[in-house]
């Protein structure tokens, strides 16, 4: 064990080596563990602190005020939920965005579970590069991908100004662009390449010799899936649902960009009211609001799943 | 697994020919941003015009263009730089450390994955606000800093988990402290994550816009310039230009950081 | 050995884990220039007491001496031990060389004489030539010399190894531990062992500290350990073992006797007997201390019984006796007898055993 050559002498002496302050202030963190993970992390937690608790501490409590002008009445009241619940728009609003949203989750998860389910069982060299290409797009400006939809759904878009080129249709589809629709395709396309990597994590984790042993005891392709791969692979699925689920209803880009009047949802109006209409405790109620909503609708979602595990096995 | 009964990996040509559709309808959305960049004319539709780069010769010579650019580069640097680090701390609390409460500072790092940014976007304007603080691209750092970090973190922890513990140990027990342990060992095996996570994050607050838009004040990033002008139908082909040019640099950045953050991992490990 | 001479003092040492206790009142006194082992089956301890002198864990009561110094406040990289670690901990993105030389970069030496050092540690370990190799592409065996060396070039006063042979073959390992015992005598220096392996403690060390659920069962000689085990957990994990369940029938002055199951009232060395008259005791003899026969023998002390199964070894084989009175058949390890001594080694054929009062060890009721 290297030490200095003066501690050497001291410790030939018989004396303990001489350890700066520093050192000494070094021996009593090596004999906390708790106190050197916690000053490691000061940092991140101070991070945390601003920008996570206490944003969420102060929007419930914004979410308590009432406009005053151009102030605010500081009194706590809950009269924003109140009007939120009463006034029939709001209420529409959110169901409409859980409702778009909950399309555009089953379809999204719909659509990419074969994808995950090919590179997982079917893919066995580069496998790295298809994940890569995969998910590449996910980190992409979501902006740019909301909006490219736009030009292919247009009036004059892209599918529009092809289809009429190539003779397959006599006027543009006005149906294409502002409606749910569109928002529901925007959101599948741009959540795709999220959701496939919880689908494809636990698909790829079943341990294919409990195919083998199943194929062994007599099942044929499709009751293999039924019964072994897709059972295994719920994890994934709930962990995409809720990937792509939670954050899109509350998305405004989409709706704004491609989504119309028919199409608005309840990020929209929290956008609104911290904008134009300069209500920002509603906008806080509605945030609020929405989060709780959302939660509800996990657990209720983690219940129905969990029961029906508890049926299939 | 390459020995595998022949019955289960037989190929699927209808999986095959699915996977490649998927691929195609993935990406060629995306792909006709540039195709119509590079359309002489102003209207974004088929039959194409004629072939020019007008659009991005035009984009050149615009002021605000570079400003705005030179804003999302200066954020986007900062934000990777403490992402990572912070990142690749909690990486290694998550992995390694005993210290109570960690899984709760893990979970609310990792909520903007499971919280709209809408949310996180308006409660950091309403904090703002009630301090006095005005909103400038520091407020953006510091909204694009927490979605950010669950992706640094998310890229780390692989690299810390295939991390021999006792590496550290050795070095501490061959004469090291914390410091020296850090620059010698730990940095060095987990430097492919480091560098991916950097490109990673970069990218991400680069492309950044639903916190941005709340937290943004004088002086905008580059996708707020774009929101900006979508109020203009004429100035179309330049947006289209200029998201041409941000989906070519992501793409690459992303493209390199993926392929880093997975070198050298098992497959098991390639999660995210 | 007394505290104030031991090199390595353990001193009523606890460890804590949230609420399970790893370590239960250690002490133990190593000294200079020992081969120490640490012995028992997983979960006993005794990794928790080599990292406590490492330095990874602390104590939560008691102390650690090493060379007169308490090491309390001390952490790893200061203390004057060094270890080697079970998965040999080599550095993956440094070659052989900066392996080696790892610890010496806080002695600011010249590059030639670091090399020195070096070329010196791979003649050592008897692989010249290596350093510019990458260390991760050598064998198991290659990289935990690797990790000796780099521990020893250090000179450190304390080796500790962590089982550092359990992931070799066997013919390896077996190879290792000659190797290690010699270079242990080469360079002087402390060893302290970890090892579940009670044959490979045996082998190479000078004294023994058996452990089990935290506890110090037995510390001494590996001869100590084997002839005089002091309770019936080391008794069985040293070696095989036969017990055999009995009272104290007379602890005179000059003379004991015990009755034990299916052996009948037996003599017992007095320095044995710790009970009074009438106190219940566990018999322990080991296999290889009984004599088979045919015949009945002519020494006072026999018992006839049945051969109920045995065990060819080669050389060697183990047989099974069973005796009245005793419900489990006696386990004895004997050169193959019918060739010695005429008899019969079919089942169920009658046989005598025979043995010697000095082998047997007396052990406290379970």
């Amino acid at each position: 064990m290297a030490e200095t050559s003066l501690s050497q002498s001291q410790a030939q002496a018989g004396q303990a080596p001489e350890r700066s302050l520093r050192d000494r202030i070094a021996g009593k963190l090596y004999r906390s563990e708790a106190l050197r993970g916690y000053l490691l992390m000061s940092p991140t937690m101070i991070i945390l602190t601003i920008g996570i608790i206490i944003p969420f501490f102060i929007l419930v409590m914004i979410s308590m005020w009432t406009r005053d002008g151009f102030g605010f009445d500081t009194t706590l009241t809950l009269a924003n939920y109140f009007e939120a619940a009463e006034k029939p728009i709001y209420g529409a609003l959110m169901q409409r965005s859980f409702w778009i949203s909950g399309l555009a989750t089953f379809f999204t998860v719909l659509l990419c579970y074969p994808m995950a389910y090919y590179v997982a069982f079917h893919v066995h060299k580069n496998k790295m590069m298809w994940i890569i290409l995969m998910t590449l797009p996910f980190w992409t400006s979501y902006l740019l991908r909301v909006f490219a939809w736009k030009v292919i759904l247009g009036f004059e878009g892209v599918i529009n100004s092809g289809f009429m080129s190539l003779g397959w249709i006599e006027a543009p589809m006005e149906f294409l662009l502002y409606s749910q629709t569109a928002v529901v395709i925007t959101l599948a396309h741009a959540w795709a390449a999220f959701a496939i990597l919880p689908l494809y994590v636990s698909l790829e984790k079943i341990d294919k010799s409990l195919l083998e042993a199943a194929t062994d005891l007599g099942d044929g392709p499709v009751a293999r899936f039924f019964r072994i791969t897709l059972p295994l692979s719920m994890p994934g699925v709930i962990a995409a649902s809720f990937l792509i689920f939670i954050p899109t209803t509350g998305d405004y880009i989409t709706p704004a960009l491609v989504g119309g009047p028919d199409a608005m949802m309840i990020g929209n109006l929290v956008q609104l009211q911290f904008g134009p209409m300069n209500n920002w405790p509603m906008g806080g109620a509605l945030s609020i609001a929405l989060m709780l909503w959302i939660c509800a609708i996990a657990l209720v979602f983690l219940f129905l799943t969990r029961k029906a595990q508890e049926k299939l096995t | 697994m390459s020995d595998m009964g022949t019955y289960i990996k037989r190929p699927n040509r209808a999986l095959q020919f699915y996977a490649l559709i998927f691929l195609i309808v993935l990406y060629v959305p995306v792909l006709f941003i540039p195709m119509f960049s590079f359309n002489d004319s102003i209207y974004v539709r088929f039959p194409l015009e004629g072939f020019t780069l007008q659009w991005y010769v035009e984009l050149w010579a615009r002021e605000p263009v570079w400003a705005a650019l030179f804003n999302s580069v200066k954020v986007g640097a900062v934000v990777s730089i403490i992402s990572t680090g912070r990142g690749g701390v909690a990486a290694r609390a998550i992995t390694r450390d005993r210290v109570p409460g960690r899984a709760a500072i893990v979970t609310f790092i990792m909520m903007p994955l499971v919280i709209p940014g809408i949310i996180f976007g308006v409660a950091l304007l309403v904090l703002m606000s009630q301090l006095g603080v005005p909103l400038s691209l520091y407020t953006v750092g510091l909204g694009h800093l927490i979605v950010c970090m669950p992706f640094a973190v998310a890229t780390l922890l692989p690299r810390f988990e295939g991390f021999d513990a006792s590496l550290e140990e050795a070095s501490a027990d061959l004469g090291e402290n914390g410091w020296w342990t850090f620059w010698r060992v730990t940095f060095p095996v987990v430097f492919p994550g480091v560098v991916a996570s950097l490109l990673l994050t970069f990218t991400i607050s680069f492309d950044e816009f639903i916190m941005a838009f709340f937290l943004t004040g004088t002086d905008p990033t580059l996708p707020m310039y774009i929101w900006g002008q979508l109020r203009f139908p004429q100035e179309f082909p330049s947006v289209l230009a200029l998201s041409s040019l941000i989906l070519f640099v992501s793409f690459i950045l992303v493209f390199i950081a993926q392929y880093i953050g997975r070198m050298g991992l098992d497959d098991e490990k390639n999660l995210a | 050995m007394t505290s104030s001479d031991a090199f390595i003092s353990i001193q009523s040492v606890n460890k804590y884990f949230g609420s399970f206790q790893a370590i239960d009142d250690v002490s133990m006194d190593i000294g200079q220039g020992e081969f120490f082992s640490l012995l028992g089956s997983s979960g006993c301890g005794k990794t928790t007491l080599l990292r406590m002198l490492a330095g990874f864990e602390s104590t939560s009561t008691g102390e650690i001496f090493i060379d007169g110094h308490p090491m309390s406040d001390v952490p790893p990289h200061f203390r004057p031990v060094n270890m080697v670690f079970q998965s040999y901990a080599i550095f993956p993105h440094l070659n052989v060389r900066d392996n080696i030389a790892y610890g010496l970069r806080k002695q600011k030496l010249p590059k030639s004489e670091r090399d020195a050092m070096v070329d010196e540690m791979l003649e050592l370990i008897a692989l010249p030539g290596y350093g510019n190799r990458k260390a991760n592409e050598l064998s198991g065996g290659q990289r935990q010399r690797i990790a000796l060396a780099r521990a020893l070039i250090l000179k450190p006063k304390v080796l500790l190894l962590d089982e550092p042979l359990g992931a070799l073959d066997k013919q390896l390992r077996e190879q290792m531990q000659l190797e290690l015992r010699a270079l242990q005598r080469q360079v002087g220096i402390t060893f302290v062992f970890v090892t579940h392996d009670q044959e490979e403690a045996l082998t190479l060390s000078d004294r023994i500290a058996v452990m089990s659920g935290g506890k110090v069962l037995q510390v001494d000689t590996p001869a100590g350990l084997y002839e005089t085990p002091t309770s019936r957990e080391v008794a069985s994990f040293i070696g095989n073992m036969n017990f055999f369940r009995g009272t104290v029938r007379r602890n005179g002055a000059s003379a004991g006797a015990v009755e034990a199951e299916g052996l009948g009232t037996i003599p017992v060395p007095i320095d044995q007997l710790t009970k009074p008259d009438g106190a219940p005791v566990q018999v322990a003899l080991r296999p290889e201390k009984f004599s088979l026969s045919g015949d009945q023998p002519t020494a006072d002390l026999a018992v006839e019984g049945r051969l109920s199964n045995t065990a060819y070894l080669g050389e060697r084989s183990h047989y099974y006796i069973k005796v009245p009175g005793k419900e489990d058949p006696i386990a004895v390890s004997s050169t193959n007898f019918d060739r010695v001594s005429g008899g019969s080694s079919q089942d169920d054929a009658p046989v005598w055993l025979s043995w010697s009062p000095d082998s047997v060890v007396i052990l406290d009721a379970d």
